[in-house]
């Protein structure tokens, strides 16, 4: 019953640290714009689907590139389809499939990290020169060969491109590790004779957490645009599934005329983007990680 | 003479906490420096000691900024110049001496660029002008060979000779008054005391005033004419050094002084119960009233004001300091601490121990050995018996955390065996060591910043080793929490905090009772108060010393401070160069005749008394590396006899007060030289 009442005690106070952040984070004007963004752009996604006023892929040819009336607030585009709609409802494969390929990222790319940082000699020098191998090549050229061998479905995006947003991370965990393994803390863990599993869960992850965390939201904005170029060169979702990136690129050639078929989903696109790069920063500042002075750990 | 140069009026400086709280650092501090005059302004940390000084050359922190109150330099307000007219005032009129110099020079630029740099700002004088004062200055700061010294870079320099340098370029100039803070901080026992003495001369060189900031109350007396002590960023006693040393009528500056362990004195020094007060906590009423034991009433509810004492010459914020004025020939007392069985059973034993940095090549890679001629640590025979404190002392650099490392595991050794119990081999590697003996063998680190986890509790921290070691969990593992706890002394409500919400004397009390968690039979202090203020490094000391008598434990104290050394060990063993010079019972090992290292040491050991004055009988060289061939201080024995100290290892001596020595001089001969 006791011990009960501390673990409660110590989610409370979890929750409690979690709202702490989020008020340091909307104290100032450029965390509260980054966070109403990214929080408008989540909620837009989950509702999109019950509020968009026609089918987005209802083709018509009576209804070709109008420009913005009150009908269609944001124009039709070449195939007569509502880019109000086609706009709202964008963001919704990108975002999933962004964050479900951050959080992988952030899984293997912390973790490996983690583990190279605090091991050392040679297993950290094989997986690093490994690690640097992979960062030597582009990764829209490896993302290319992927989609192009496995298909472009969800289940292939989001690995693939979680694998290539880790590699950074593997280098920025290992950072942030070898600054904590050389504390005393750990070397008192050491001498007590604790497992390495043990020193990484208790010890390590506490406090490379934050540094790790911060990192893997600013991949996740560079991995939606990452992920919206692959659309663009229409190797990311395939039509007639509405998105930025394919919006862009079905509506580029028609710019000089049409150009409310493709500004739609630009703004949609940077507006996400900045948003999360903003509160990412807010984030860090709020943790007490300064990336305009320091690099993240 | 009576000239006042600086003068500081009711200055309060302060910041804006986040909740918009105006919270001083310092409250309403005035005194007056007066030309050619030495003030040390001593304090623990946080006492605003610094931010006094730093105010006195007209600078202020980042984050903070003046409340009233101004500070005249030769009648002009620093405090309310321009960058501009600060520039003009800044190294020529005040310099100052940083606590680090290593951080402080730049470290691609030649120290007599650095130097010339200064000179080129502050004086008008040409180039082969510049050059000769280069040198000048070199030579008055005692830098060996100042022609080549100005052609090197920072980093081929000693942390002592980097000082110098910094004081070189802090004369070049000529300022009338010079800012010193900590500056002999980072320095080891011999350097600090020759560098004090070089302070000491120029000041009466060249008339120099000098504001001497610092916690250390041994450096304080050596080099001030004025004390000014501070307590939570108020002033709390100012006077001659002499009176505030030797007849201090403040209980806080009584108390300090009592805290300090000195040489002359065997024993625990007296703790003072409770820490500083954090600004902004302060209520009304005395700053020291929660740890005065003169305290009343009236001490509660109202603070006293700095009261000047005319026949003293000395100013008090103290109502009832005249209860101190004939208490102080109880300065020099201590308590005594119970002495162990000398008969107990060896506990540990380390048998020609030897330790190397040195990587491996990479044909002894392949047969795993260590082929290093020259180690970093080298024939280490000592014998630790059950319940007794033994001491590593030396300088940095002398090896003693290094053989620490290795009894913890940490570390392999090259040579020799660490024996544990009944003789019982123990490996020096961790993963080859069973669970109980690392149970037994505990580490205490220096710095509790460092050594506890910042974002455990207090709780989780103390719950690791129990739970590793006895599986604990649940309402036992609280309870033994708790009870661990209670016995440094803290409440149960610590569980749920965090370190950085305790003071450093609670985190350090935390650690201690980490190490007790896992019920060991040794534990392994690292430097374990040098972190700590004076007055809470003898609660520490208590506090291990009580443990100790009540469970039995051993301790292997490693430290540089000989006076704590002195303090809390049964048996001390001098280090020099990662080689033994010197073992034996404390008490012997504080007399003559000794090694002439520990002579050496025992010289440089600074007391907060005026009138015990270093004596400087080796150069502070530094040695990077030990000697290939015979005594290891061959290079700074001041007793050095013949090519024999170069050739040979000098055999043991063991003397008749039960200390080996290791020298070529006999024991006998080594007496009457040292009377």
């Amino acid at each position: 019953m006791e011990s009960n009442l501390i673990t409660e005690d110590k989610q409370k106070n979890k929750l409690e640290k979690a709202f702490e952040i989020l008020k340091t984070m909307a104290s100032k004007p450029s965390g509260l714009i980054g966070l109403t963004i990214v929080l408008f752009h989540v909620v837009l996604a989950l509702i999109s689907p019950y509020i968009a006023p026609y089918d987005y892929k209802a083709i018509s040819p009576n209804t070709m590139l109008l420009a913005p009336s009150a009908e269609h607030w944001f124009g039709t585009d070449s195939l007569g389809r509502d880019v109000f709609t086609r706009t709202i409802l964008g963001g919704r494969t990108a975002l999933t499939v962004t964050f479900f390929g951050s959080l992988i990222a952030l899984l293997w790319g912390g973790l490996l990290g983690i583990f190279c940082g605090l091991v050392g000699g040679k297993i950290d020098d094989v997986v690093m020169r490994v690690v640097d191998a992979f960062l030597s090549i582009p990764w829209i050229l490896a993302m290319l060969l992927i989609v192009s061998l496995l298909g472009t479905s969800t289940e292939v995006l989001i690995p693939a491109l979680g694998f290539f947003y880790g590699k950074g991370i593997v280098r920025v965990a290992r950072a942030a590790t070898h600054d904590v393994i050389a504390k005393d803390f750990i070397v008192s863990a050491r001498a007590r004779g604790h497992s390495n599993m043990s020193i990484i869960w208790n010890e390590i992850i506490p406090n490379v957490r934050d540094a790790i965390l911060v990192e893997g939201a600013m991949r996740w904005s560079w991995m939606l645009l990452g992920f919206s170029s692959l659309s663009f060169l229409g190797f990311g979702v395939s039509p007639p599934t509405p998105d930025w990136g394919l919006m862009i690129s079905n509506a580029r050639g028609l710019m000089s005329f049409a150009y409310w078929s493709v500004i739609a989903p630009i703004v949609g696109l940077s507006s996400l983007i900045i948003g999360i790069n903003l509160t990412a920063d807010a984030f860090a500042k709020a943790l007490g990680i300064d990336r305009s002075t320091k690099a993240p750990v | 003479m009576n000239e006042i140069i600086e003068s500081v009026k009711n200055l309060s400086i302060g910041f804006n906490s986040q909740k918009g709280k105006q919270i001083s650092i310092l409250r309403n501090v005035s005194t007056n420096i007066k030309k050619g005059e030495t003030v040390g302004i001593v304090g623990e940390s946080g006492s605003g000691k610094s931010t006094l000084a730093l105010a006195m050359m007209g600078y202020i922190k980042q984050g903070l900024f003046p409340l009233k109150g101004q500070c005249l330099f030769k009648s002009e307000d620093l405090l309310k110049m321009s960058s501009r007219q600060l520039e003009k005032i800044r190294g020529r009129k005040i310099a100052m001496i940083p606590q680090n110099a290593g951080q402080a020079l730049t470290p691609n630029l030649k120290i007599g660029y650095q130097i010339d740099e200064a000179l080129k700002l502050h004086t008008d004088l040409n180039k082969t002008e510049r050059d000769k004062k280069i040198s000048e200055l070199l030579n008055k700061v005692r830098l060996p060979s100042p022609e080549t010294m100005a052609f090197r870079y920072p980093h081929e320099l000693s942390g002592g000779q980097q000082q110098r340098v910094a004081v070189a370029m802090a004369l070049a100039g000529k300022p009338d008054l010079l800012l010193l803070d900590e500056p002999t901080t980072g320095l080891d026992v011999t350097t600090q005391a020759h560098v004090l003495e070089l302070l000491r001369f120029i000041a009466k060189d060249t008339g120099t005033s000098m504001i001497y900031v610092s916690h250390d109350l041994g450096a304080i007396a050596q080099v001030s004419d004025r004390i000014v002590v501070m307590y939570a960023g108020e002033i709390v006693l100012e006077g001659p050094a002499r009176k505030i040393l030797k007849e201090p009528i403040h209980p806080y500056t009584y108390g300090l002084l009592k805290s300090i362990p000195k040489l002359s004195l065997a024993g625990l020094p007296a703790s003072m119960p409770g820490s500083q007060p954090q600004p902004g906590s302060i209520n009304e009423g005395c700053s020291f009233y929660d740890r005065c034991n003169l305290a009343t009433d009236n001490c509660k509810k109202n603070s006293p004001d700095l009261e000047h004492i005319k026949e003293l010459d000395t100013n008090v914020r103290c109502f009832n300091y005249k209860e101190l004025i004939n208490q102080n020939n109880n300065l020099q007392t201590s308590i005594t601490k119970k002495s162990n069985n000398s008969e107990a059973n060896e506990v540990l034993k380390l048998k020609d121990v030897s330790i190397s940095y040195a990587k491996q090549k990479f044909f002894d890679q392949l047969l795993n050995k260590i082929s290093d001629q020259n180690p970093t640590v080298k024939d280490i025979n000592i014998d630790i018996k059950k319940g007794e404190t033994i001491a590593l002392v030396g300088e940095s650099g002398s090896g003693k955390s290094t053989i620490l490392k290795s009894i913890a595991g940490l570390l392999k050794t090259k040579d020799g065996q660490i024996k544990f119990e009944n003789d019982r081999i123990l490996s020096s590697d961790l993963k080859m060591r069973n669970p109980n003996d690392l149970r037994a063998i505990q580490l205490i680190f220096q710095n509790p910043d460092e050594s506890l986890n910042p974002n455990h509790t207090v709780e989780q921290i103390l719950s690791q080793p129990l739970k590793l070691y006895f599986n604990l969990s649940g309402e036992e593992l609280k309870k033994n929490i708790i009870d661990l706890l209670k016995k440094v002394r803290l409440g149960e409500f610590y569980m749920s905090r965090y370190p950085r919400q305790l003071s450093g004397g609670e985190k350090q009390r935390v650690a201690v009772a980490r190490a007790f968690a896992a019920k060991p039979d040794i534990i392994l202090c690292d430097e374990v108060t040098s972190a700590l203020d004076v007055s809470v490094q003898a609660a520490v000391l208590n506090l291990l010393q009580q443990l100790k008598e009540d469970l039995g434990t051993t301790y292997v104290f490693v430290s540089h401070d000989l006076a704590v050394v002195r303090a809390i060990s049964d048996r001390v063993a001098v280090l020099y160069q990662g080689r033994l010079c010197e073992i034996g019972p404390s008490q012997n090992v504080y007399k003559f005749p000794s090694h002439p290292y520990t002579e050496v040491l025992l010289g440089a050991v600074l007391e907060p008394d005026p009138d015990i004055k270093p004596k400087l009988v080796a150069e502070d060289i530094v040695e990077e590396k030990p000697p290939e061939k015979g005594c290891s201080f061959q290079g700074r024995c001041p007793r050095k006899i013949g090519d024999i100290c170069n050739s040979e290892v000098p055999p043991w001596q063991i003397g008749e007060n039960g200390n080996a020595i290791r020298c070529h001089i006999n024991i006998e001969e080594l007496a009457s030289l040292q009377q």
